[in-house]
């Protein structure tokens, strides 16, 4: 190919003609086919963060919690003792979107990687996942796809999936969010990283054989969805839990034998990203042999042996001297290991293909993509959307049929159905399983602890107001750790957004980004790590569908004793029900803005996202942590979606006992709002002794109200005397309408 | 009981088998590796963990019950030394001909896990004695192929013979006469599907598994 007709082909490598000029003239030469397509995978938004990196300035990233930072294959965070949890989120949307099962399944086989490649044994999975119109066939045949993708993969491997998120609006109905969390333990000396180490080191590879499968992955992720994607189903990869399961032991047992002085996964852009990436951290540059590398089939070419993607593959660098003892571990586990290059005392990356030097690049071009910062331009809809007059909007008669109507939404409705076709025991850990509380609870096996974890985003109010929404995600991330006993420590975040170029995608982003770090500042819960999906867009000729923007907060907290906890379901007749973050004047919700119950009942996404608070969110925070720790409650529930009164039923059904509460909320306020409305910072506690949990919250300055009391008798019932509300609804009608929903869904 | 917990390539509740052994049977209980051709000596206790050995291929278990140590476990068995199967454990001694019958995929088609209720049909065995007669016990089960199948001549010999140790109080995958668990002839080899070894610390929800663990323990011998 000239060198001519490479340029005119840049947008299949996945460059623009400005960003191929750019490489030419720092090169100082042409590069040949191999070298163009391998730096337009280096340089796609997937492993070059181009549109994303300026923007992450923003985040802090450091604390005394921090044992690992941005920049490695996971964070890794202390939680006391000598123990450290490394914990990574990540996309795997653009597969799934074409095919569920195996776009899932690999999804998770890539991050568990990503957690053992630090020396952390995963021990939990968490996904957040997004779906379409509940009703359509489509998002039938994703979710079904995509729930079996990750039983297959996550059950045969045998790590727990332990809780997530699964929601439903039309924005995914083309494009499925698919973002899988998992976290690992480790000791803090087996840390390991992704590094080539030193001059002379090997460069072995370990894992399963390449094929062609998943090709371009890389670049295929970091484009538009369309029709055509269908046709792009070679770049998903098909995963092997089994082939895994193998690479995970092996490799835990090599680097806590002290044989491995780096390791990375081979993930996007497979070999070249992971070889790369670990040079240049090494600051030296790497000499491969390609002829070295197992293959699956006969005539693979150069391309395909850089570029695959085949899953369960990893890079292992050994410690000097022990190279020997790194084969024969690996070899017991009866993995295929080779030595397919060395680490060598020059800045270049350099791969030989029988006897030739195919490709010669500074490895810091390749690693240092070129960086965009954009005009980012609201957009008018949204604008309007957000300052639209809702004074006009009726409210229902029956507010108890609005109760049951939102508690069957498939959003809020019972997950049931789906985790229970996860393992989430495996590994004799769950101390909570999925939806009996706020977060996933895991004890820490020889140590008093507990891990909790969660994955929170309304990508309603991100929609609405990208930066309200976003500090939105991470306050209540943290407070439903706080609601379970945990401390927050971190976050992880996996930021989904639409095309960049487009100014009011890029706009979200960039609001996105900035109240995610405001409140990770606020919150004392720094950012360890990410994944960036941009390009979740759905084209159809000239029309395209963007989804909402949803910037996932995945968070890891510290239970100090994990036996004092809190989970969400009522234990007891006669306890007192107290609503924490109640301001005296302002302490009702007062607004529609951008409720669920606004979008369900009246069709309609708009009005002002609530405005989160961050010192109220911190102040909750402790507030409910004290609760716990003092031994004054053992039931605490977030307010979220649905509001004060679906949360009020969460709790209810969970415990199978009534509630009797009435609310003083000034006449003012809406009947709707006050039950229905989203105000952040609140959460639900039942206590036995309500002097004492008082005098507790007085001492720590955290406004709350007394909402009632639950009772024996099978019924919920919310009173508002100045809003003439009396809704009284029988347990049983509460259960069904939420446990069934999903059952529905699932085949 | 000298306990050695055997693990397979794609064995994945061996480390839970090891932790509940340790804690209620053995503080010395160790893994065996598949490609072992004899036991430790003095193993009194054979575990055969859950897990999906060899990936499921061929079929569940039947891989692992050709592998070089199951030599070992046979003649251990045979000379009345006590083997418990679960989950895939259960599947493998099918296939090793340790146990009669099969476990096909669940009725259901798909993956499950939850915790179900068992009735203890027989506490006779040395795997049961710690429970009481009919007992109901809450134990979480995992598996996709759970439906216990044998032939009525099969069926009606275990019967017979007080060979059904639990019995699912609400059959969850279709299994005949609701069988969770069966031992051999002899009563020194248990399947069972249901995950004992998860249910031995209230902190994780419930204990009822501990008297697998605790029977053995009291055998005498």
């Amino acid at each position: 190919m000239t060198s001519q007709s490479l340029r005119d082909q840049a947008a299949t490598f996945g460059l623009t003609t400005e960003e191929y000029d750019l490489f030419v003239s720092q090169l100082g030469r042409e590069p040949n086919a191999l070298e163009a397509a391998i730096v337009g995978a280096m340089w796609s938004e997937h492993c070059g963060y181009k549109n994303s990196r300026p923007l992450f300035r923003a985040f802090p990233t450091t604390g005394p919690q921090v044992l690992q930072g941005p920049g490695e294959n996971a964070g890794v965070v202390d939680i006391g003792d000598g123990w450290g949890v490394a914990f990574k989120m990540e996309s795997h949307n653009h597969p799934s979107a074409v095919e569920p099962v195996q776009g899932a399944a690999t999804g998770v086989g890539g991050i568990l990687r990503d957690i053992f490649a630090m020396g952390a044994r995963p021990f939990a999975v968490l996904d957040s996942l997004r779906f379409g119109n509940p009703d359509s066939p489509r998002t039938r045949f994703l979710v079904n796809g995509v729930v079996d993708g990750i039983a297959h993969y996550g059950n045969a491997i045998g790590v727990p999936t332990v809780g997530g998120e699964v929601t439903f609006h039309p924005s995914y109905q083309e494009n499925p969010l698919v973002n899988v969390m998992a976290l690992g333990l480790l000791r803090h000396e087996d840390l390991a990283t992704g590094t080539m180490g030193e001059v002379g080191n090997q460069i072995v590879y370990v894992g399963s054989k390449t094929g062609r499968d998943g090709l371009g992955g890389a670049v295929f992720s970091s484009a538009d969805l369309s029709a055509a994607s269908q046709a792009d189903r070679p770049a998903v990869q098909v995963g092997d839990p089994f082939m895994e399961k193998l690479l995970l032991e092996a490799t835990l047992e090599a680097i806590q034998a002290g044989l491995v002085a780096g390791v990375q996964d081979m993930g996007a852009a497979g070999l070249v990203s992971s070889t790369c990436e670990m040079a240049y951290r090494a600051s030296l540059g790497i000499t491969m042999d390609l002829d070295k590398v197992p293959t699956r089939e006969e005539g693979m070419v150069p391309m395909e042996l850089c570029l695959s993607e085949s899953q369960e593959r990893m890079i292992l660098v050994p410690v000097p001297g022990k190279e020997q003892a790194l084969h024969d571990l690996l070899a017991k586990w009866e993995l295929d290991v080779v030595t397919i290059g060395e680490v060598e005392a020059h800045d270049r990356y350099r791969l030989t293909w029988k006897g030739e030097v195919v490709c010669d690049l500074p490895v810091a071009l390749l690693n240092e993509a070129p960086k965009y910062t954009r005009e980012g331009v609201e957009s008018a809809d949204i604008r309007a959307a957000r300052e639209r007059d809702l004074s006009g909007v009726p409210l229902p008669g029956d507010l108890g049929a609005v109760l049951l109507e939102l508690l069957s939404h498939p959003t809020i409705a019972s997950k049931r159905p789906i985790f229970e076709r996860y393992d989430h025991q495996v590994m004799t850990n769950t101390v909570v399983v999925p939806g009996a509380a706020d977060a996933a609870v895991l004890r820490v096996k020889g140590s008093p602890m507990g891990v909790a974890a969660t994955s929170d985003c309304n990508p309603r109010f991100v929609q609405l107001d990208p930066y309200a929404g976003a500090a939105a995600a991470v306050a209540e991330a943290a407070r439903n750790l706080a609601c379970v006993g945990a401390t927050p420590l971190a976050i992880t975040d996996n930021l989904n957004f639409g095309n960049p170029h487009r100014p009011e995608v890029y706009y979200q982003l960039q609001q996105a980004v900035q109240g995610i770090a405001d409140a990770c500042r606020a919150l004392n819960t720094p950012v360890t790590g990410g994944n960036v999906s941009l390009y979740n867009q759905y084209t159809e000729g000239d029309h395209k569908v963007a989804i909402h923007p949803t910037p996932t907060i995945g968070m890891v907290g510290v239970l100090p004793d994990v036996t004092v906890r809190a989970s969400l379901n009522l234990k007891a007749a006669g306890q007192t029900l107290l609503l924490l973050g109640h301001r005296a004047e302002k302490g009702w919700s007062d607004s529609i803005g951008a409720s669920q119950y606004l979008e369900t009942v009246h069709g309609l996404e708009a009005g002002q996202v609530p405005p989160v608070d961050l010192d109220l969110a911190q102040k909750v925070v402790d507030g409910t942590l004290a609760l716990i720790r003092a031994g004054l409650t053992d039931t605490a529930h977030d307010c979220a979606e649905g509001g004060l009164a679906v949360a009020l039923a969460e709790m209810a059904i969970a415990g199978g006992l009534g509630l009797n509460v009435s609310l003083d909320a000034p006449a003012s306020v809406r009947a709707d709002a006050l039950l229905f409305g989203e105000a952040h910072s609140r959460v639900i506690v039942a206590v036995e002794d309500a002097a004492a949990a008082g005098a507790k919250l007085d001492e720590l300055g955290l406004p709350y109200a007394v909402l009632g009391e639950t009772v024996e008798a099978p019924k919920v019932t919310i009173a508002a005397p100045a809003q003439h509300v009396h809704l009284s609804v029988n347990l049983e009608s509460l259960k069904t309408a939420w446990e069934e929903p999903l059952k529905g869904i699932l085949g | 009981m000298k306990t050695a917990v055997i693990q397979f390539p794609g064995s994945n509740c061996d480390a839970d088998a090891l932790h509940a052994a340790r804690l209620l049977l053995d503080d010395g209980a160790q893994f065996v590796w598949h490609t072992e051709t004899a036991l430790p000596e003095g193993t009194e206790l054979v575990f055969l963990p859950g897990g999906f050995s060899y990936g499921d291929h061929l079929r569940s278990g039947a891989i692992a019950a050709r592998s070089p140590i199951m030599n070992a476990v046979k003649a251990h068995a045979e000379a009345g030394g006590y083997v418990l199967g679960v989950c895939n454990g259960f599947q493998v001694l099918t296939e090793a001909g340790l146990l009669p019958g099969a476990l096909s995929r669940n009725k259901e088609l798909h993956f499950m896990c939850k915790p179900v209720h068992l009735r203890v049909e027989n506490n006779a065995t040395d795997f049961s004695r710690a429970y009481g007669p009919g007992q109901i016990i809450e134990i979480p089960i995992a598996h996709g192929e759970g439906n216990y199948y044998a032939d009525a001549a099969t069926i009606a010999e275990l019967e017979e013979g007080g060979r059904v140790v639990f019995r699912y109080a609400d059959n969850p995958n279709g299994s005949l006469n609701d069988i969770a668990g069966i031992v051999n002839e002899r009563g020194n080899v248990l399947g069972m599907m249901p995950h004992p070894e998860r249910a031995v610390e209230l902190l994780l929800g419930s204990e009822d598994g501990k008297g697998v663990f605790e029977s053995l323990k009291t055998v005498k011998k």
